[in-house]
């Protein structure tokens, strides 16, 4: 990577820095800091606004560059991410949008603590999403260290140290200036900008092959090495039966904790009725699916025009298949057009981790302020107090993701992502869908159902290969590795369902039925919705 | 509200543009004042109003068209990508077959998720505005106004 590329790379994106430093002091001068506010933007976005702000939340730089990378490399099986990560919001859009919007005020805690006794169900919900949160955010952090590695040519440790800390910076200055009204407008000129790179580059991969998708693919397959194997799946999880069934329980935990995602679910209160939020998911689909299918065209194409052989050489899990298609595209290394192609995709990507991070830390930040703290200790006339200890809580949780961004510098990104949809199908979505639908559902089987979940996942990681007792483990020299299984969702996730049910029969208590029916008509009508 | 009642386009425009959504200029439309936020120990008073309304024929009506509408398609949808993961994972032979020059099974069934995808958000999308926001419109005001009057008028 030459000087050019840095440079040019440096300047769009400290243009893209500059822009949103401008949006957020623009909106901390101009509203005033209620909870309101603060959590949810003042609830007034229009479907379309939130529509380009859930898919600029939703597609991190793991799907621009990673999925597209894993197409490169092992073709078709890259394509099976994509589609478990679109399927997702159909579950999101069938069962808990509208249901959600209705029925809750700022976080996934609100909507099951309407029903139950509020403060053992809130701590339980509240340290989920935090947990599922940072998880996140541990993902997207390691993921910039590496990616300015890889596109700015700082390979030294340094470099990466510095990028996280500032990614880590500028996005608490984000969410604890703006709130979710700053991040939101940062998700919609992300999402623009990533849409509009996306677009390009696919428009000139099809020119180059003139339309022909076809020979677009013969060529990928020809030049990977497998011929037609490349276009089937298996060549990357068609080995022993474990790493089958872990890839089923990846595509589970991937299909369903989409809809367990604290930063998700915030989203939808930020329009102001249940129609808005199924409109803004009906935007975000068209969005994210037009997007993924764009990153096959892309991931075929860099096999095409790249060849496996030189992304591989470039980073060895394929991340920057794009950026070095970008360069082809535009003329090759040398020229002016593949200089600049090359630059925006770098600057895109990394505006692409910003928003995500911001879009996160606000959400777990809610959760610390609305549901931890308030449940812990309650202080009477606390509307002020409350985003108070939110922003606070918002520079806390920068801190504690730029230390364990640094510590899992060397992690796999798209495993820690697996991770996070993993533990947020566990925890989260048996005790949303339990109390959205079913009458019976105690205070006992929400708090079990939570931890039911929360527990089994993160303790099969720690049991599982990624670990311990494997040469590409975390600690390789020793061997506590008794589950089979990378993705714990397989497993975990039934896990969250059973224990919810099994808290729910042995309850004392019987099920409150005025509450259940306040719950249930409220999320059908939206009677009572703020 | 009729049980097989078609609401079209009419009715649709006068409720965009009147159900506290932004209008033309940007400013919120007018949207009738939300229920105070639940106080603790409120009274039985508006427990009763959401027994009440969940046992109408109203609202059971609203219900049962909106489960009738999303089980069976969270069922197919849900086994349609779970068949499609499983089938990836077990039997590549069958997915490498090929159908027309390059494309094989499994490319037209990966991009058959993709088109299931848009074609299940559509339906949904239509079938909520056709067969239920209208009856469930209707039943928050109900509902609001009952709960309303307990509370001895205005919010």
């Amino acid at each position: 990577m030459t000087g050019n590329h840095q440079m040019l790379a440096l300047v769009l994106f400290s243009a893209f820095v500059a822009v949103t430093l401008g949006i957020t002091t623009w909106v901390s001068r101009h509203h005033q800091g209620s909870a309101e506010e603060f959590y949810a933007g003042g609830r007034l976005f229009s479907p379309m606004e939130n529509g380009f702000a859930i898919a600029g939340d939703y597609m991190s730089a793991a799907s621009f560059l990673g999925i597209s990378g894993l197409i490169a490399l092992f073709g078709y099986d890259g394509l099976l991410y994509s589609v478990g990560f679109l399927v997702a919001w159909l579950v999101v859009l069938f069962l808990v949008a509208e249901l959600v919007r209705n029925c809750g005020r700022f976080t996934l805690a609100d909507v099951i603590a309407a029903r139950m006794r509020e403060r053992p169900v809130r701590i339980a919900a509240g340290t989920s999403s935090v947990i599922v949160s940072v998880l996140y955010l541990v993902a997207q952090m390691v993921g910039a260290g590496s990616l300015v590695a890889l596109l700015l040519g700082g390979t030294s440790e340094a470099a990466q140290s510095w990028t996280v800390i500032a990614v880590g910076a500028l996005m608490v200055i984000y969410v604890s200036l703006g709130g979710m009204r700053a991040t939101t407008w940062i998700q919609i000129v992300k999402a623009v900008l990533l849409m509009g790179g996306t677009i390009a580059l696919t428009v000139l991969v099809l020119v180059r092959f003139h339309g022909d998708f076809n020979q677009l693919l013969r060529t990928a397959a020809e030049r990977s090495g497998h011929g037609d194997a490349f276009l089937a799946p298996g060549l990357r999880y068609g080995g022993d039966w474990t790493s089958r069934f872990d890839f089923i329980s990846l595509g589970l935990a991937l299909v369903l904790g989409t809809a367990g995602l604290p930063h998700i679910l915030s989203r939808f209160y930020t329009v102001p009725t249940a129609r808005a939020a199924r409109r803004s998911v009906v935007w975000s689909i068209g969005l994210i699916g037009g997007f993924y299918l764009m990153t096959i065209v892309l991931g075929f194409g860099a096999a095409a025009i790249v060849g496996p052989q030189a992304v591989r050489g470039s980073n060895a899990a394929g991340n920057t298949a794009v950026p070095l298609l970008a360069l082809d595209l535009g003329g090759g290394a040398d020229s002016t057009g593949g200089t600049v192609l090359f630059a925006i995709v770098a600057a895109i990507a990394f505006a692409t981790i910003l928003a995500v991070v911001a879009g996160i830390t606000l959400a777990s930040s809610a959760s610390v302020a609305h549901d931890l703290y308030a449940s812990l200790r309650r202080p009477r006339g606390k509307q002020r107090s409350e985003v108070a200890v939110a922003r606070t809580a918002a520079v806390g949780i920068g801190v504690v993701a730029i230390g364990l961004g640094l510590l899992a510098r060397d992690l796999n990104v798209a495993f820690l992502v697996g991770l996070a949809f993993a533990v947020a199908a566990s925890a989260n979505l048996p005790v949303l869908l339990y109390s959205l639908f079913w009458g019976g559902f105690t205070t006992r089987g929400a708090v079990w159902s939570v931890y039911g979940g929360l527990v089994p996942s993160l303790v099969l990681v720690l049991l599982s290969p990624v670990v311990s007792g494997s040469p590409e483990s975390l600690f390789p020299g020793v061997d506590f590795q008794y589950f089979p299984l990378q993705n714990p969702g397989l497993v975990s996730i039934p896990l969250g369902f059973l224990a919810g049910w099994l808290g729910t029969v042995t309850s004392a208590e019987d099920p409150d039925e005025a509450k259940h029916a306040e719950t249930e008509v409220r999320s059908l009508t939206g009677a009572g919705a703020v | 509200m009729g049980g097989g009642t078609r609401f079209d386009d009419p009715w649709y425009d006068a409720l965009a543009s009147g159900w506290g959504e932004l209008d033309g200029t940007g400013a919120p439309a007018p949207v009738v004042p939300p229920m105070r936020r639940e106080q603790e120990g409120r009274g039985g008073g508006a427990a009763d109003v959401y027994l009440e309304v969940q046992r109408s024929a109203a609202f059971q009506e609203v219900r049962s068209r909106y489960r009738r509408f999303v089980i069976p398609c969270v069922a197919v949808f849900f086994s349609w990508y779970v068949g499609y993961v499983v089938t990836a994972t077990t039997a590549p032979g069958f997915m490498a077959r090929p159908v027309a020059g390059a494309v094989n099974v499994a490319m037209l069934a990966g991009l058959g998720q993709f088109l299931t995808t848009f074609l299940f958000t559509w339906a949904y999308a239509r079938h909520a505005r056709l067969r239920r926001d209208r009856a469930a419109l209707d039943l928050r005001w109900d509902t609001q106004e009952l709960t309303r009057g307990l509370r001895g008028g205005g919010s």
